[in-house]
């Protein structure tokens, strides 16, 4: 039997942090207000900056800086800045849709729901686990990880049935996804990275304005009469 | 040469910049004139093709098989812009809600455009990402543009449903790059090229991740069954030039992205795992659409699920593998872009006319449309793969292709298929061109000249793809699916 060996400060710091924003993300799901929900988000986004100045220094790739710079500034500050700008001027019958409840929006209860995401994201976890993925930048643990927040974010945009869960929701997947290219492609060019950023920024105007149309008509965030379209 | 690509990337991106300043009118013109000679310049890439691959600045790489669906995206976007300008008029919106629409449609449809046409043009796979996403974007802000209620939903499903299935997509790219990186070494930056030189030491795992990812994520954008639910609403909900842009263009470009990871992977790891990833999505595809198509009480979703329908024909083609079938699923691609743009123009005349997307609230189209309505008839009837248009001559090859390949079983299914497919298009088309007009019917007339134009083009588009598709063209397609078959 292989002697049980301690994972190294630099491995074992980048689990930790996969394993927070994973836990960030299960905290999206019993936010009630989306103010906190857009609070989570950044927090989380501020956790992949961290995770890449941690690889960065251990593996001498300095690009990564600048990448958690950029990742600071878009999505930690702009994008969150965004998406509170666009929704507070047109919350339902003029109340600040930031503060808007979006407790009673989930199609289950929270524990089924917190039951469900965890068994996804055991799967997701055990899943990566199996993939013979070696020689990559950061632990292979962290890569499990992001496939499971890429997994419970899905749960995430599912069971929520109001618009700005569901953005959110997919902005995180995508941190998910930043997580596992931290993993798996951290010496990606940084002019692609920074333009995948700028792209998400775009994403992230364009669902703002769809929102505000959608509040707009519905006069609420919830998705529950968006049933017109079917066969 | 290198100079026509770089211009074709440079005309859709100008127009849209001047048509946000400049009056409705001109706008129009603008964009016509733009979206011609997209297609003329897309035309004279295919002698330049024909000696080498075209790779300039670093990031655009042009081969015959990008030509293929330029010259798709080029046809569709000249004979939308050319429509729009009859669509926007007999809109007969005034004042200033018909300018503020008026100058975010024209804007919003060649930015669209340029997006297409760069997507195909891009040589490294992030960036082909990028381009595809900023589709999704930019037309999503066009199927909301109605400012319907059915616009909003149908806006709201399609951005989050297309931007879930990219975000898979961009989960399979860092897979490629992973699998890239692990031979070429870490500066390597997601070039298309270097990438299909090396695929046969790739680590087969991370490619066959990267394929599966990415057919799932790409093949939302495409509207391969379980991820198609966004396409029907899209679609129909849409204004009627968008709808043509979206089945006719969008559709075959995010096909193409799904095309580079079959080139990688058949040469990573054999043709035998991506051609069956392929057929499984392209048959359950072909149902699904087959079935929804009997029964279809709106002609827009009618479109919109024949659109499925040959989304999958076109991924069984692959499938197939034979050279011939490649040779039909290419020109499938350009004969599919020519009659759904052609079926989704006529459809926005039957639109205008009847005010109505109900097939049941049409009736005397043929009566009623002295121009239109036959025009309308013969898309139809090519989109069903009725001789002498281009469709048939396609799918004659694809299944000629699965014979060749000894894939009987899903040649015969394709054929069965498609065979319900063309029941119930011809029912619906039946019940609203050949029934006798039920009064009160609107006046005998076409709504605009402008909307009959383009249709005509596409016509005769088809009847020559279908009757002698021009010696130069069968060139192009032989060396894509030369390209197809073997990496380079």
């Amino acid at each position: 039997m292989l002697p049980v060996q301690a994972p190294g400060v630099y491995a074992g710091g980048a689990n930790v942090i996969a394993v927070l924003i994973l836990l960030v993300e299960f905290g999206m799901f019993r936010q009630a207000l989306l103010r906190d929900q857009v609070r989570l988000y950044a927090s989380q986004s501020a956790l992949i900056a961290v995770l890449a100045v941690l690889v960065g220094a251990v593996r001498h790739l300095p690009e990564l800086y600048v990448l958690a710079a950029a990742t600071v500034a878009l999505k930690v500050v702009a994008i969150p800045l965004v998406l509170r700008r666009l929704l507070r001027e047109t919350g339902p019958a003029g109340a600040p849709a930031a503060g808007a409840d979006i407790a009673g929006s989930g199609g289950l209860g929270l524990a089924s729901t917190v039951l469900i995401a965890i068994v996804v994201a055991a799967f997701g976890f055990f899943a990566a686990g199996a993939l013979p993925i070696s020689r990559s930048a950061a632990p292979v643990t962290a890569l499990s990880v992001s496939l499971s927040v890429v997994l419970v974010a899905f749960v995430l945009m599912i069971q929520r049935q109001d618009v700005a869960s569901q953005a959110i929701g997919l902005f995180s997947l995508e941190n998910g996804i930043s997580l596992a290219a931290l993993v798996v492609a951290a010496s990606l060019p940084l002019i692609l990275e920074v333009a995948l950023l700028f792209d998400l920024l775009l994403a992230v105007v364009v669902f703002g304005l769809l929102i505000r149309m959608h509040i707009g008509r519905a006069e609420s965030l919830s998705t529950a009469d968006l049933t017109s379209l079917r066969g | 040469m290198d100079v026509v690509a770089v211009v074709l990337l440079i005309v859709p991106a100008a127009a849209a910049i001047t048509t946000f300043w400049l009056p409705a009118r001109a706008a129009g013109a603008v964009t016509a004139t733009a979206g011609i000679a997209s297609f003329a310049l897309a035309i004279a890439l295919i002698p330049a093709v024909s000696r080498r691959d075209l790779a300039l600045l670093g990031f655009v790489r042009i081969d015959a098989l990008s030509v293929v669906f330029l010259l798709a995206t080029g046809f569709v976007y000249a004979c939308a812009a050319v429509y729009s300008i009859g669509y926007l008029q007999s809109a007969g919106a005034q004042g200033a809600a018909g300018q503020r629409y008026a100058r975010r449609f024209w804007a919003g449809l060649n930015l669209f455009a340029w997006s297409m046409l760069a997507a195909p043009a891009m040589g490294n796979l992030a960036l082909l990402w990028i381009a595809i996403e900023v589709t999704t974007i930019v037309s999503a802000l066009l199927v909301a543009l109605e400012g319907t209620d059915g616009a909003a939903e149908a806006a709201w499903k399609y951005v989050l449903l297309a931007s879930a299935g990219l975000a898979i997509a961009l989960l399979g790219t860092i897979f490629a790059y992973y699998a890239g990186a692990h031979v070429l070494g870490p500066s390597y930056n997601l070039a298309f090229g270097p990438l299909l030189r090396v695929a046969g030491h790739l680590p087969p795992t991370a490619a066959r991740l990267a394929f599966v990812l990415a057919v799932l994520g790409f093949g939302t954008k495409v509207g391969l069954f379980p991820v198609h639910t966004w396409l029907p609403d899209a679609h129909s909900e849409a204004p009627t030039p968008v709808s043509a842009l979206l089945s006719g263009s969008l559709l075959a470009v995010s096909f193409y992205a799904i095309l580079r990871y079959y080139q990688i992977t058949a040469a990573a790891l054999g043709p035998r795992f991506p051609r069956d990833v392929l057929l499984v999505f392209g048959v359950a595809s072909l149902l699904l659409a087959a079935l929804y198509l009997l029964d279809q009480q709106d002609y827009k979703r009618l479109l919109a699920y024949s659109s499925v329908e040959h989304m999958g024909i076109l991924a069984i083609g692959v499938s197939f593998g034979a050279p011939v079938a490649l040779a039909g699923v290419l020109l499938h691609v350009l004969a599919h872009a020519a009659a759904k743009g052609n079926a989704f123009m006529g459809a926005g005349v039957l639109v205008r006319k009847f005010g109505s997307k109900r097939v049941s609230s049409v009736t005397g189209g043929l009566d009623l449309l002295p121009w239109s309505g036959p025009l309308f008839l013969a898309a139809v009837l090519a989109l069903s793969a009725m001789p002498p248009f281009g469709i048939f001559r396609s799918e004659f090859e694809i299944v000629t292709g699965g014979l060749a390949a000894s894939r009987n079983a899903a040649a015969a299914v394709l054929v069965v298929l498609v065979t319900v497919a063309f029941l119930g298009m011809s029912l619906a088309a039946n019940r609203m061109l050949l029934t006798p007009r039920r009064d009160p019917a609107p006046a005998r007339g076409e709504p605009s000249v402008w909307m009959v134009v383009p249709v005509a083009a596409g016509v005769v588009v088809l009847l020559v793809l279908g009757l002698h598709p021009p010696g130069e063209l069968t060139g192009l397609l032989d060396r894509a699916v030369a390209a197809l078959r073997e990496p380079a």
